[in-house]
């Protein structure tokens, strides 16, 4: 008698459960380690903020208002409990809380990878198909070879490129600078459009080729040559399955790829002057403002966990042979 | 069984991801299933030298050239400030022209050069000490707590892009060289530990090593004298990989003001001061930009050439052909 199949929800279960447990964990070990680093650190603020000719008096009653008297592991799970709330604490700096200019950086920055990653996936899934379908000829093999190029070119440089073709030659879009959508789709658009296209650019000649590896891994599969021996067509046996198969490869690297652009995103903020959490953590870094910079630190790498995850899970749903 | 099908199945029953693959790079999504080539069937030759090979060794070679060079000799002090020459046309002892301060292009591209393989020596140097025993000992002990704690580390580590690491170290001792080849070569250590580990599960359940076991040889002697030079291909395919990666990520830092300080001259910094000359003179931009691209491009292409010229399964199957 064979055991009775617990189904793909109930195989998965136990899975989502340990992996929801190594998130917590590791998110929990990153905040430690990101507060080690910045906290920890010579340099105290309150003689920072006050100057060299501050009392020790004013040093020790500013230092009694920052809480940075208490001892390190009361000020971490004091700053880790507020995380949790959505609360950054307030900056020795600037004296604003740090939560809301995070809250309202975010969506900049999420619009921006989100539009990159949608620009990478929309070349590189028709051309990394087309180029592994067509391998054996000549626009194959050019498709190869282009992307090739692009993987060397990073998103920053080609954002110097967009400006100077779109910005400077055809003066087309502005070079630079944000509109928010209230003030008007249209503008938002044209001010998103070469972010857009320098980060996705890039990705999409990196993900084309992993498109390509992974539809030419499938292609050489022997259930597609039965499919085709039934008498579907290449296409039609390509689509109907194929396209799940080689979505897995494909999917873990769009995950490592969508960290990648987040990261890319702090840098093309600056190339195009957009007012996302890269330049926030930009300017906390030239301001000395630390407390910031590890708010902002800590979003980006727990951004980078959570995505991670995600792709953990969707590669073990996506592929039934991990059960 | 396929090789091919023998690697992918390596994969599932070691819980690997892509990454884990040599010469692909997790987390920078940078490099290419290595098994995907026309050139990589059975029945084409491989082993001898290939064009990528032959393509990225010249671009490396002039890169390393031009830094050789850039000791001994300069068209002009890339450094020095000349007021006569500002923004000056290319021609006549300026073959590329000069900056807003009238310094040589051409001068300061050969010591960009240099700063862009220092840099990259010394991160990939950092990741290949870190990275390479780690995998070698999480590969050789599997399921032992040891290589547990390493992969758990190295996940953790993985999830600190090089730049934020690199902004992290600028903002405590302040931005520079130093800050920014630990950050990326901090970085690059789980791509190296993964690929180390991924190759040494594969090497570990050869016939070789179960003699040099049944021999009596301790581990530690197995791990350099039998693992190390097996893994060493892969090693060195690695090597050339996250050096590109390596230089994007100087160019990065250094556009941000995050790597190397003025005035040391560094590709990424002639990028950034570019910009707002842009409307009125781009090609200061055209050049820093074309190094950055060609570098990478020679370090991707040597390492696609390496992988194929060094992959063993390739050689024996030529041996045999």
């Amino acid at each position: 008698m064979t055991p009775p199949n617990p189904g793909p929800a109930g195989a998965a279960a136990p899975y989502l459960v340990k992996r929801v447990a190594v998130l917590l964990a590791s998110t929990a070990v990153a905040a430690v380690a990101v507060f080690a680093f910045m906290a920890l650190l010579p340099g105290d603020p309150a003689e920072i903020a006050l100057g060299v000719n501050a009392t020790p008096e004013a040093v020790a009653e500013l230092r009694r208002q920052f809480g940075t008297d208490r001892p390190p592991a009361v000020r971490f799970l004091d700053w880790f409990g507020g995380l949790l709330q959505g609360d950054f604490g307030t900056s020795y700096v600037t004296s604003a809380p740090i939560g809301p200019q995070i809250a309202d950086r975010l969506g900049v920055t999420v619009v921006l990878v989100a539009g990159g990653m949608a620009v990478a996936l929309a070349l590189a899934v028709p051309l990394g198909t087309f180029a592994a379908v067509h391998h054996r000829n000549p626009l194959g093999a050019a498709i190869s070879a282009v992307s090739q190029i692009g993987i060397a070119v990073p998103a920053f440089l080609a954002g110097i490129l967009l400006v100077f073709v779109f910005a400077v030659r055809a003066q087309a879009l502005p070079s630079g600078g944000y509109v928010p959508l209230a003030d008007g789709p249209g503008e938002w658009l044209r001010h998103l459009l070469m972010p857009w296209l320098s980060l996705g650019l890039v990705q999409g000649a990196v993900l084309t080729r992993y498109v390509r590896s992974a539809v030419l891994d499938v292609m050489r599969e022997d259930y597609l040559r039965t499919a085709r021996a039934k008498g579907r067509g290449s296409t039609g046996a390509l689509w109907r399955h194929g396209l799940r198969n080689a979505s897995i490869p494909v999917v873990t690297v769009l995950g490592l790829q969508l960290a990648t652009l987040l990261i890319g995103a702090v840098v093309v903020e600056r190339v195009f002057v957009l007012p996302g959490l890269g330049d926030l953590l930009l300017s906390g870094v030239a301001g000395r403002d630390l407390l910031l910079v590890q708010g902002v630190v800590m979003v980006l790498v727990a951004a980078v966990l959570l995505i991670n995850f995600v792709v953990d899970v969707a590669y073990h749903l996506l592929d039934p042979r991990l059960r | 069984m396929t090789g091919r099908k023998a690697r992918w199945m390596t994969r599932w029953t070691t819980g690997g991801r892509p990454g884990d693959r040599p010469g692909e790079q997790p987390g920078e999504g940078r490099g290419d299933l290595p098994d995907d080539r026309p050139g990589r069937r059975p029945g084409r030759p491989g082993g001898r030298l290939n064009a990528g090979l032959l393509a990225g060794g010249a671009l490396v070679g002039l890169v390393a050239l031009a830094a050789v060079a850039s000791f001994f000799w300069t068209p002009h002090d890339p450094t020095l400030v000349d007021a006569a020459q500002r923004l000056r046309e290319p021609g006549g002892g300026y073959l590329l022209g000069a900056d807003k301060f009238g310094r040589d292009t051409f001068s300061q591209l050969m010591v960009g050069a240099r700063t862009t393989l220092y840099v990259g020596v010394v991160a990939v140097g950092i990741a290949a000490v870190l990275g390479a025993p780690l995998g070698v000992i999480a590969g050789m002990t599997p399921r032992g707590w040891l290589s547990e704690l390493i992969m758990r580390v190295n996940d953790l580590v993985f999830a600190f892009p090089a730049l934020l690491l690199a902004v992290m170290l600028g903002a405590v001792y302040g931005p520079g060289t130093l800050t920014a080849m630990i950050a990326i070569g901090v970085a690059t250590v789980p791509a190296f530990a993964r690929v180390a580990r991924a190759a040494t599960l594969q090497v570990m359940v050869t016939d070789y090593i179960l003699a040099a076991r049944a021999a009596g040889r301790r581990r530690p002697a197995i791990a350099v004298r039998h693992v190390l030079p097996n893994i060493a291909s892969v090693l060195i395919v690695q090597a050339s990989v996250s050096f590109a990666i390596a230089i994007l990520a100087e160019a990065a830092l250094s556009f941000l003001g995050f790597g190397t300080r003025p005035p040391i001259p560094s590709w990424g910094r002639m990028l950034q001061e570019s910009q707002e000359l842009l409307f009125s003179t781009p090609r200061l931009a055209l050049w820093p930009g074309l190094a950055i691209a060609l570098a990478v491009l020679g370090f991707n292409l040597l390492g696609d050439g390496l992988r194929d010229f060094l992959d063993p399964r390739l050689r024996r199957i030529r041996a045999e052909g």
